[in-house]
């Protein structure tokens, strides 16, 4: 199974700047089960930083993180 | 990464020459003895680490470029400005007592291996691209990075 098919949750996070998005994912992540995946896109190019330093923080994983021009793509998983 | 570790951060937001001087010997101390040193430069503080030109796409942007020109060496003193005046006197008697110039601080951090780290959102804000800001400075980040630089830090200023 392909991670594509284990994402629980969808974010648009577009136009969105710090410190949103990273709230943003911080609340949709609350609401998932342990092992959910959380798929997101944003523009604000602060997120590449950012929402690996958020996962490392406060311990879940960052699956996938890609910026495809002016999107950022990224997929978190919920570890506890 | 994740190991804590002794180090400094350093949230710069004022773009006082006299603040950004101060947070450069900080950084420089820390780096000097071997400590991680990070810093993180939003708002008014972005203007020590641009390159100098004029910045902005909108009206206002381009507005704020010119009446809020960054640089190392543009930046004046909190106090005693006047215009640019007090900057020059203030550099006439950094130079009388042989104190090191801000700009030669600032290459001195980044030899040390000091971090320097731009806001995303200020820079979006204020219209100033990845181009404006010195080769040296670190991708642009968020909030995110700068706490998780601080939980690891055994100090952390705001200047």
């Amino acid at each position: 199974m392909s991670i594509e098919n284990e994402v629980t949750v969808k974010l648009n996070l577009e136009g969105l700047l710090c410190p949103i998005p990273v709230v943003k994912v911080a609340k949709a992540i609350k609401d998932l089960p342990v092992g959910g995946v959380l798929e997101a896109t944003a523009t604000d190019p602060g997120v590449l930083a950012d929402i690996p330093a958020w996962a490392r923080t406060t311990g879940n994983e960052v699956i996938k993180i890609e910026r495809e021009g002016k999107l950022v793509r990224f997929l978190v998983r919920k570890l506890k | 990464m994740e190991n804590p570790t002794d180090g400094v951060t350093l949230i710069v937001c004022s773009g006082d020459m006299d603040k950004v001087m101060a947070a450069l010997n900080i950084a420089i101390g820390a780096a000097a003895s071997g400590k991680e040193a990070n810093m993180f430069f939003t708002f008014w503080g972005l203007k020590a680490i641009q390159k100098g030109n004029l910045t902005g796409n909108s009206f206002f942007g381009k507005m704020m470029g010119i009446m809020n020109r960054g640089g190392i060496d543009r930046i004046g003193p909190s106090r005693f400005n006047f215009w640019g005046i007090g900057r020059w006197m203030f550099n006439q008697m950094m130079k009388m007592h042989k104190i090191t110039p801000i700009a030669e601080l600032r290459q001195t951090a980044i030899d040390l291996g000091v971090k320097l780290l731009p806001c995303q959102m200020s820079m979006e804000v204020m219209e100033i691209k990845k181009e404006d800001l010195i080769d040296e400075a670190q991708p642009s980040c968020g909030v995110a990075t700068m706490l998780e630089m601080a939980y690891r830090s055994k100090a952390t200023l705001f200047i």
